[in-house]
């Protein structure tokens, strides 16, 4: 994987209200979704609308990000942007969410870095180039793991059910 | 090995003899709730069937459940829209459990699905609201998931590739103090568990306060449990459990009754005495940050809302109501109430309870989410600060990143309605238990 230059660097428990205010809840298509990333960090959100973060942009994240509401939005707004979210946790329905609908994710227990940081990720590890550290990356949970070979959940279940018999 | 609750209820509806803790299973779901975002799942199931051959048709309609309380009536033409591509996929499908907005049969979906017998011992219950775990109150193994993951279940009736969660048993002896109830139990748990010490973990609660705990209280505790990260709260069915399910759902056929084993093994187990708690007061911006209330005691308070699927039911609305009877909501804070059911709001219509909150000044909204969420009504200015009853106080909760959020119990709401700040209901010696 390239290098990846961190953008927002948050701390625990970041719930999805504060990635998808549920003020917006009622727009829910993938396609509509990624206006309202992060929408009351102003700063951040008019970047994104701006275009002005490269797609492959790291979030940098303490434990349990995405904690709270169960909506997709929170993790289809961030696929929208083609973020890469590095956290030390996930909350666990983001994570599935996120797993299911394939935003590029990666739970790194140790993670250390700040904004502007460049990140080397690949699935074992993240380098970080600034400060020259490296920490070990945690594998997704296994029972998932048919789901991300077969391209996400949509699919996945596609293929069972035509495996069905009718 | 012994097995706990959640592992022999998850084995079960595997068709497996043991789940150890760990172990892939893919239990079959025997009901699937979604409310309005039930229009995103609708958009993801017709995204599987795109391209095949098959009809697209939900494994089982009897087993998928439909509610509207995230925002109802529509506020806007986009949710109008999303309610009406719902209301037509119902019909099409031929899903039953559809609670419309109505005076009669609407409502909180974590309250419908107890009060209408859809939820029963030994089920898994999936549901496209974090707050799911509210039916392991009465035995189920009932989680929250996204809608993608839903339109899976609505194919297959099954939900993929879960974990058998390890499990925290929490143990609560003792009678509660005057003034004292399960939201203070719960919010003191949080507090000690922090919002993710109980992540991909199922909380079981036992002892004796449990047993002697309507399951009302059970709904409160259970709901509450994701604010500690759980997958799933549950409370093994018993007595109440069969009691509520005959006599206030009128549920009629067999139920499912079982327990843990004698040997399971817990990954911690938690002991809380009731006897020593006070009320407990979760200051902004997360669940866990949890304080008696002596140190929150004071702080003014511009809107009070009483209600939602944490603390909307009758009994709670009683307890309120005996609080604000003859007394008055003071000036410059606003008390909205959100009763959970048109079910109960009828109740609390003929026992007078919202008779009395009306009376002081109370502003009684139409059963649903309301400002718990911030997509509806009862938005707060900058500034501003909330005391509720609900279950989240995230930064931007109620609708304004600039404003505060508080969580506690109906008394401790109610009492706080009259004075205007954050007031321990002990301090007003009216009996308010």
């Amino acid at each position: 994987m390239a290098n990846r230059k961190v953008v927002l660097k948050l701390g625990d428990d970041v719930s999805t209200d504060i990635i998808y205010p549920g003020r917006f809840m009622a727009t829910v298509l993938p396609a509509e979704t990624p206006q309202f990333a992060f929408a009351d960090n102003a700063e951040f959100n008019g970047k994104l609308k701006a275009k002005a973060v490269p797609a492959g942009s790291v979030i940098a994240a303490g434990d349990n990000f995405g904690c709270g509401s169960s909506r997709e939005q929170a993790a289809s707004c961030l696929k929208g942007h083609e973020l890469v979210i590095v956290a030390r946790h996930f909350g666990r329905i983001f994570l599935q969410n996120a797993i299911n609908i394939g935003l590029n994710m990666v739970i790194c227990p140790e993670i250390e870095a700040e904004e502007g940081d460049e990140l080397e990720i690949s699935a074992e590890k993240v380098v970080n180039q600034t400060s020259g550290k490296s920490f070990k990356a945690a594998p997704l949970p296994k029972a998932r793991q048919a789901i991300i070979d077969a391209g996400g959940l949509i699919p996945y279940t596609r293929e069972l059910l035509m495996s069905q018999k009718t | 090995m012994g097995m706990t609750y959640s592992q022999k209820l998850l084995a079960k509806a595997s068709g497996r003899p043991q789940a150890a803790v760990g172990d892939v299973l893919e239990p079959q779901v025997h009901l699937a709730m979604s409310h309005e975002n039930g229009a995103l799942v609708i958009n993801q199931f017709l995204e599987i069937y795109q391209g095949t051959s098959r009809e697209a048709k939900v494994w089982n309609p009897d087993r998928i459940a439909l509610i509207f309380d995230h925002r109802v009536p529509a506020e806007s033409s986009k949710t109008a829209g999303n309610q009406k591509k719902i209301r037509e996929f119902v019909a099409k499908q031929g899903i039953r459990k559809f609670h419309d907005i109505r005076g009669d049969v609407g409502g909180v979906c974590h309250q419908i699905l107890p009060e209408y017998g859809y939820v029963r011992p030994g089920m898994v219950v999936v549901g496209t609201d974090s707050h799911t775990n509210t039916h392991g109150a009465l035995g189920a193994f009932a989680f929250g998931i996204g809608a993608t993951e839903m339109a899976s279940v609505w194919t297959l009736g099954r939900i993929l590739n879960v974990e058998a969660p390890g499990t925290i048993k929490v143990v609560v002896n003792g009678a509660f103090p005057e003034c004292v109830h399960p939201k203070d139990l719960v919010l003191h748990l949080i507090g000690r568990l922090s919002a993710e010490g109980a992540n991909f973990k199922a909380i079981e609660f036992h002892g004796e306060t449990i047993r002697n705990m309507p399951t009302s209280g059970r709904l409160t505790i259970c709901n509450m449990s994701t604010e500690a990260g759980a997958t799933a709260g549950i409370v093994p069915p018993d007595r109440e459990t069969q009691r509520y399910l005959r006599e206030e759902a009128g549920v009629e056929d067999a139920l499912d009754i079982f327990g843990p084993d004698p040997d399971a093994v817990y990954d911690q187990t938690l002991e809380i005495d009731a006897a020593k708690l006070e009320p407990q007061i979760a200051c902004p911006h997360t669940v866990d940050n949890v304080k008696p209330i002596g140190q929150a005691a004071g702080k003014k308070i511009q809107q009070i809302v009483l209600g939602s699927c944490t603390n909307g039911r009758l009994d709670d609305l009683e307890i309120a109501a005996k609080i604000l009877k003859g007394r008055r909501v003071a000036d410059g804070t606003r008390l909205l109430v959100f009763p959970a059911s048109w079910r109960i709001y009828h109740g609390a219509m003929l026992s007078g309870a919202l008779r009395a909150l009306v009376e002081a000044g109370a502003v009684v909204c139409n059963p649903g989410c309301g400002p718990c969420l911030g997509v509806h009504q009862g938005a707060l200015g900058d500034g501003e600060a909330a005391l509720a009853t609900t279950n989240r106080n995230f930064k931007g909760r109620m609708g304004n990143p600039k404003a505060e959020v508080y969580l506690c119990s109906p008394a401790v709401a109610a009492a706080s309605a009259i004075s205007g700040a954050i007031t321990d209901p002990r301090t007003l010696m009216v009996g308010a238990r």
